[in-house]
């Protein structure tokens, strides 16, 4: 029926004219052209208002001193397309080769400009629709029980013009500044102004208040030329190296430290800025005062009369007057062009900035409301790279795949394997695989175990945070049990006053592997999906609930797990006591003497030799086997009567001697002493 | 031990004791000889002797007098003079006249005969006091026959007395004799019951038991109040000797569970003085009821292996950790008591009864699970031990061509045909693959049209996407025209060389003239193809048929590389297959050059049934299994007749064999023979399937997918075709018993994974439902939702545990980390 109405992509309901659009993002930055091509590759109805001329306008004025923090690597020594997007922080997912930020820029820490043009290159190479000079100004909701949220979403421009969306994706990431009132708050210059001309600031005294990578990089770019620099702010400074956490301050910034910490030039202080107060004296000095002696003070009074903390505490710290006084705290999401009835509310705490949402990016207010990008690091703040392009390239993906499963009925891409590959499609992901590397704990790798364990599906990066609607979010079944592969840091090791450099912080052996510190593959066992009760209740500080069994693949020097017995054997034997099989390779010989020999054959033989595909393996390899232990040469033994079965003690023996012991449960079950 | 063998004598003696105190007749030693008037004169009342008339010593009972001169001893034990009567010849009496008495042995208490004993029923030591006790303990051991017997005896003992119920498989044994001392000595206290009576013993309970070997049960009837319910039953483990049973009733006898209120360091129970463990349960006031209702379950899964007390720690000040619940005092001397945080009472029984395990539990636990852990990392996979064994060997790759995301279009465009194998090159098969691959390069060097190359899927994930390529390794051979195929036969060098070989004829071949296609049938082929082509397939089709033609050409798409197909569908095709006596559309079959051609009716118009056909037709009649062909048959999901045999198949039984096959052309089995020369894990097949290696060659039948029996063609018979019908006939009617029968057993993992969460559980007990030990019970908290609480107990975890370092730690291995990794801080956490 609505396709019937809006057939010409305009909607005429009442008097007011719409253009319709299954698809609405607004902003044309790099989440908004990253589900624009997601869309368009879908084939999908689609339109992308973007306010300014041009693609990622954030990047043409921001960062103000032009330098991406967000790393460029060139060379990684690998070929591997797919393990070169761990350390490949800019370029945005397409099929087009061309399109890898590599090709624009060989700085490992790139100009912004670079990326205003790949942006630019991204929209246009890609061809995507994108309406350019719209500023959405208001966005409210249209009740309608065909529509496939029931709810339209009705969006205007400055222009009056109104859009009728069935669902809205919002990528405006987050760009109103963050401000502070307090006394005297009119002297404070903003970091959208400041001059970054180093000259300007030439023998001045400076106060910068906040202390994220845009203070630092603001302090950076005058250090050599500043009497010198207080930064202050309400929380101390962390460390991107100490947290894991790249929002926090990277050591391409960090020059202030050197200078404070070695020779106490410049300095950091904590306080609450709502506390503060500046005076400005009679020759243009800001003084630092307090809110509360402003207050108490009488108002009829000069200048003079202001108390300052060093008229009672004569060694007050930044008694000094400074000449200049910057703020640099940030941004916020822009809250004002949703109406009332969209419930776009603010998150809590530390999140204030971000709207809230739901783990599968949806608004907690209006269904068919997705956030995209930057401003949906609600999900993963301070842990995981959700508010950065090569994290958010990965979810917006997702998000993607979950409105195809929802309003188009495409269930989220998954590949069937025999049971044979399953240690294989784990090494390979955990090996090569970018979104899981970019968005640890927030996006997992799914494994959906089918009947009698003989073949698994396998399901890329998925959300982790909604696990429990894995079917309905995915269209598929998980009935017999699944696999949930993730990577995690070790606990406790991260943090900002931790010392991530302490002695004998990396584990080696495979045994000790679940206290691995750095960033490694974590196998989560669940016999049935977790249940939303249980993932309402599992413990905050942890992305899943409790499973069944647990693997951790023990963290490595390389990130490469293929080693055959450090990482491959022990993951082998994991997911061989989940399954209750033996999932071990065999030769054909192997294979032909349990066909005759036994009624039941391991997996690999079942689903190999049997259907014609044994391994015959070369002379010189069945060789390495007999040495081993592992597989018996017939062949030399002189076969001669009871020497026959009398001489050998063999290692086939051994071979059905192990697959004969017994099998100890994963977990133990503590039952009742008294039964 | 020697301690315990002490204990032992020193019981035995006691028992003997017992014996000995009963009035004695005459001289100890020694056989006595007297008159019959001396003899019965001597006789006393309630005295018993065992007396044997002769006249003059006959040759035929000098044996018989052996043994009776042995028995003098052990029947003097019980109180037993044995008397040999040496009659007059002109005795006529009673005892000495008859010629058939002089062959028996007469039993008298006082001047009463008791029983008389023919002289073959006496035909040892333990055959005569056997017999001899069983004669006078008529009214202490009741002799049952049925079930019904037995029940009866129970019942009437329930609430009273115990009893104690053998089987002897028959009388007369060493076994037997056991049962009657025991009894000589018990006999009051408990009622003894014997049978020899296999049947009882199916319905006492034992699912499989094992009649050829005697039993005891010691039947706790006096405890039992249910009428309804049998007594509860503890067999004894141990062989029956006199030693054994003795033992047993003086466990049996002793208290289920002994109250201690002592340092159990000095508690001696019958148990430790009989050489076996001591279970102590650790009880409290507040636990008291729930503690004596496990020991006494305890006390009863371990009757006969182990004692059980009581312990109150209220009453004695242990200094042990508050957590412990179970105690175990071993009768070795100087071993300390090991004091145990156990979790259920199945660890009881597993620490008594499994001696390993309890050696384990014995050793610091810390050690006990590197121990366990051993195994765990040793590589147990055949392939991937193989390559890693190989990787230091340097593969000569120069023949094929490697490949990356840039090159793979361009190169296939090179060669008519382009053999890609995409692999991973840190993944087993793959690599062994590679190895294989190798091989056939070298074997394909100069192959005109044909080139080899590779693609690693890990350097190069884009390409091994877009081919599709799900599985590694995969073989695919790319055909300059755009078609591809994907390999999907047997991974080894020479199938894999014939397929290449095989796949650039096309597939089915299509021939102009008759005479060409008499040619192709009589396998004039390129002389390339020559070595690898076993059987000419040809479809003949009429100008009419060309549905059937189009799955015949469509069969032949699927079957290319592993079969050549010809086809012929001229207008004289009538006049070649009437030369066959076939109708086309039909299939005319060549099977080795120069033999006749076979003709079938192709009634098949479906591709997948066309191949279906295809391949069953060209199966052997009788094949030589090998390694490689065995998957064919096995499809057929039929038995197996197969003759293994040492080298060729003689003449003869290959004559009859093939007389079998040939004799019904829709077998019900697949028969075949092995070349143990060829095939020589044969050897292991007989190995399983025989105790002894049998004589070659051997027949044998294998239901390999219904039933797994195995049987063996009688070694007496020779192989003719008569003979094995009338054999298959028998093992039909199931007349005839196999030699084996293949293990049933699933594929369970080979050893178990590291129990990460096990481990976690100590440190982050946030993750886990924490499981908190209290006494006799088992409570799942739910974790609290402040997480406050939760911060301190991850606190002092660590702090706990930061004193154990570095022990055990296997030096060489550190370096494997990011940073070497010197002490192990947060490893793990003692129990104790």
């Amino acid at each position: 029926l609505r396709l019937a109405l809006c057939a010409g992509t305009i909607c005429t309901t009442g008097s007011a004219a719409f253009l319709y659009h299954d698809y609405c993002v607004i902003g044309a930055g790099p989440s908004g052209l990253q589900i624009a091509y997601f869309l368009q590759q879908a084939g999908r109805d689609y339109v992308v208002f973007e306010r300014s001329h041009a693609p990622g306008s954030f990047f043409a004025l921001y960062p103000r001193h032009r330098k991406l923090i967000s790393i460029n690597k060139q060379y990684t020594g690998k070929s591997n397309s797919e393990f070169n997007l761990r350390h490949d922080w800019n370029s945005l997912l397409s099929h087009d080769r061309r399109l890898l930020f590599r090709h624009y820029s060989r700085d490992f820490f790139p100009d912004a400009d670079t990326m205003v043009r790949y942006l630019e290159d991204f929209a246009s190479l890609l061809k995507l629709q994108i309406q350019y000079n719209t500023a959405i100004v208001h966005i409210t909701l249209d009740r309608d029980q065909q529509a496939w949220n029931g709810h339209y979403f009705v969006l205007t421009d400055q222009n009056r013009q109104n859009y009728k969306c069935s669902s809205l994706l919002v990528a405006t990431g987050t760009w109103v500044p963050n401000v502070v009132n307090f006394p005297g708050s009119e002297y404070v210059e903003g970091y959208e102004t400041v001059s970054i001309n180093p000259e300007d600031f030439a023998g001045q005294t400076v106060l910068i208040l906040g202390r994220g990578n845009s203070a630092f990089e603001t302090a950076e770019n005058i250090l050599g030329v500043t009497n010198f620099i207080h930064m202050v702010s309400r929380s101390r400074v962390r460390l991107s190296w100490a947290t894991h956490y790249v929002g926090d301050l990277r050591a391409i910034n960090n020059g202030l430290l050197d200078t404070y910490q070695l020779k106490s030039l410049d300095g950091l202080l904590e306080g609450d800025l709502e506390d503060l107060a500046i005076v400005k004296d009679k020759k243009g000095k800001l003084h630092i005062t307090l809110r509360f002696y402003l207050e108490n003070r009488n108002t009829s009074a000069g200048i003079d009369s202001i108390t300052l903390p060093q008229d009672e505490l004569d060694n007050f710290a930044t008694r000094a007057p400074y000449d200049r006084v910057i703020r640099c705290l940030g941004w916020k999401f822009d809250f004002s062009i949703y109406n009332r009835s969209l419930r776009l509310m603010p998150g809590k705490g530390n999140k204030k900035k971000y709207p809230q949402i739901k783990p599968s990016y949806e608004s907690r207010g209006t269904r068919g409301l997705f956030v995209l990008g930057t401003a949906s690091h609600s999900v993963d703040f301070r842990k995981s790279a959700g508010g950065f392009i090569h994290g958010f390239r990965y979810t917006t993906r997702a998000v993607h795949r979950l409105l195809e499963n929802r309003h188009h009925s495409v269930p989220w891409p998954s590949t069937v394997y025999p049971t044979t590959q399953l240690t294989n499609s784990i090494i390979k992901r955990v090996n090569e695989a970018s979104g899981l590397y970019q968005m640890f704990g927030v996006l997992a790798d799914i494994i959906l175990l089918r009947e009698n364990a003989t073949a698994f599906e396998y399901l890329e990066e998925y959300p982790v945070g909604v696990l429990a609607e894995l079917e309905t979010q995915t269209g598929r079944k998980a009935p017999n049990g699944l696999f949930v592969i993730i990577m995690e840091y070790g606990r406790n090791f991260s943090g900002a006053d931790k010392d991530v450099f302490y002695y004998n912080r990396a584990v080696g052996e495979a045994q000790h592997a679940w206290q691995s510190n750095f960033l490694h593959p974590v196998i989560y066992y669940y016999k049935r999906l977790p249940t939303e009760r249980e993932m309402r209740l599992r413990s905050p500080d942890w992305s899943l609930p409790r499973p069944d069994a647990i693997h951790h693949i023990v963290e490595d020097f390389l990130t490469d797990w293929t080693a055959p017995n450090a990482h491959i054997l022990p993951l082998r034997r994991f997911l061989e006591n989940c399954l209750r099989t033996d999932l071990r390779n065999f030769f054909a010989e192997s294979c032909f003497l349990f066909a005759f020999t036994r009624q039941k054959l391991p997996p690999f033989c079942q689903q190999g030799y049997v259907r014609m595909q044994g391994l015959v393996g070369s002379k010189r390899l069945q060789r390495h086997a007999v040495d081993a232990g592992l597989l018996e040469d017939y062949t030399v033994a002189d076969f001669t009567g009871d020497r026959l079965f009398g001489s050998r003690e063999g290692s086939q023996d051994q071979l059905l001697r192990d697959h004969a012991m017994p099998v100890r449960p994963l977990q133990h079950l503590v039952n009742a002493k008294d039964e | 031990m020697s301690a315990r063998t002490g204990r032992w004598i020193c019981s035995f003696s006691f028992l003997l004791l017992c014996a000995a105190s009963l009035p004695m007749l005459g001289n100890a030693n020694l056989l006595q000889e007297l008159g019959p008037q001396e003899y019965f004169s001597s006789l006393q009342a309630g005295r018993v002797s065992l007396a044997y008339f002769s006249r003059n010593v006959s040759p035929s009972a000098q044996p018989f007098l052996e043994q009776i001169e042995n028995s003098v001893e052990a029947l003097q034990d019980y109180g037993i003079s044995v008397v040999k009567v040496n009659c007059p010849k002109e005795d006529v009496s009673r005892y000495c006249g008859k010629e058939n008495a002089l062959r028996k042995a007469y039993l008298f208490r006082g001047n009463i005969l008791i029983r008389e004993f023919p002289t073959d029923a006496l035909f040892d030591v333990n055959s005569i006091v056997a017999n001899v006790l069983f004669a006078l303990l008529f009214n202490e051991v009741k002799y049952v026959e049925t079930l019904a017997d037995l029940q009866n005896i129970e019942n009437s003992l329930k609430g009273r007395s115990n009893m104690v119920f053998a089987y002897v498989p028959a009388t007369g044994t060493a076994e037997h004799r056991a049962v009657m001392e025991a009894a000589f000595v018990y006999g009051t206290a408990h009622q003894f019951v014997l049978t020899t009576e296999a049947t009882l013993m199916k319905d006492t309970g034992n699912d499989e038991p094992d009649v050829s070997s005697a039993r005891l049960f010691f039947c706790h009837c006096q405890r039992a109040m249910d009428l309804a319910q049998p007594c509860r039953r503890t067999p004894m483990e141990q062989a029956l000797t006199m030693l054994n049973i003795h033992r047993h009733l003086k466990l049996m006898g002793a208290p289920l569970v002994t109250e201690v209120a002592e340092d159990p360091e000095k508690v001696s129970t019958v148990h430790l003085q009989l050489g076996l463990p001591l279970v102590f349960i650790l009880s409290q006031k507040e636990t008291y009821e729930a503690d004596r209702r496990t020991a006494e379950f305890v006390a009863w899964q371990l009757l006969g292996k182990a004692g059980v007390a009581l312990l109150s720690r209220d009453v004695v000040d242990l200094n042990v950790l508050l957590r412990s619940n179970v105690a175990l005092k071993t009768p070795d001397e100087g071993v300390p008591i090991k004091y145990l945080v156990l979790e259920d009472t199945d660890e009881v029984i597993t620490l008594v009864e499994d001696k390993s395990k309890f050696e384990q539990i014995r050793e610091n636990e810390d050690e006990e699970e590197e121990k366990e852990n051993d195994n765990q990392d040793i590589q147990d996979d055949q392939v991937v031990e193989a390559i890693s064994r190989d990787r230091k060997q340097e593969l000569p790759l120069e023949q094929i061509l490697t490949l990356t995301e840039e090159t793979f279009h361009s190169a296939l465009l090179e060669a008519a045909r382009t053999v890609v194998l995409f692999y991973a090159s840190w993944e087993a098969v793959s690599l062994a693959v590679l190895r294989s691959y190798v091989e056939v390069a070298d074997h394909l060097k100069g192959t005109q049209g044909v080139l080899l190359s590779q693609v690693n899927c890990w350097d190069w994930p884009g390409v091994c996407t877009k081919e599709n390529i799900t599985q590694f390794p995969t073989i695919k051979i790319y055909e300059k025209r755009g078609r591809s195929l994907t390999y999907n036969g047997m991974l080894g060098t020479e199938e894999l060389a014939r397929f290449i070989i095989l796949s650039q004829v096309s597939c089915p071949l299509k021939l102009a003239t008759i005479d060409e296609a008499e040619g192709y049938l009589r396998g004039e082929l390129p002389s390339e193809l020559s070595s690898y082509h076993h059987t000419s397939v040809l479809g003949v089709f009429s100008k009419a048929t060309s549905v059937a033609r189009e799955a015949f050409v469509e069969a032949g798409n699927i079957l290319s590389g592993h079969v050549t197909l010809g086809m012929y569908f001229e207008d004289d095709a009538l006049a070649l297959s009437r030369k066959y006596a076939v109708s086309p559309p039909a299939l005319l079959l060549a099977r080795s050059r120069g033999q006749s051609v076979e003709g079938i009716a192709l009634s098949k118009q479906n591709a997948q049934d066309i191949v279906q056909m295809i391949r069953y037709e060209l199966l052997d009649i009788f094949p030589e299994i090998t390694v490689q062909n065995l998957p064919h048959y096995l499809q057929l999901g039929k038995p197996f007749l197969i003759m293994f045999s040492d080298g060729d198949i003689g003449q003869i039984e290959s004559k009859e064999m093939l007389k079998l096959a040939k004799g019904r052309p829709q077998q019900a089995f697949v028969t075949c023979w092995l070349n143990l020369k060829n095939t020589p894990v044969g050897h292991g097949v007989l190995k399983a399937y025989f105790a002894t290696l049998p004589s070659l060659p051997v027949l044998v039948w294998v239901n390999l997918h219904t039933g797994g029996q195995v049987f063996k063609f009688p070694p007496d018979q020779s192989f003719s075709e008569v003979n094995i019908l009338s054999w298959l006939e028998k093992l039909k009617a199931g007349l005839e018993i196999p030699s084996s029968n293949l293990s049933e057993e699933d594929w369970k993992p080979p050893l178990p994974a590291y129990n990460f969460l096990q481990m976690m559980e100590t440190t982050v007990p946030e993750f886990t439902l924490h499981t908190s030990y209290s006494h006799g019970d088992t409570q799942e908290q739910q974790q609290p939702e402040g997480s406050e609480e939760k911060a301190t107990v991850r606190e002092e975890q660590p702090k706990e545990s930061g004193v154990k370092a570095e022990k055990g730690q296997s030096p060489g291995r550190d370096l494997r980390g990011t940073a070497p990794r010197l002490a192990r801080r947060e490893k793990r956490h003692s129990e104790l």
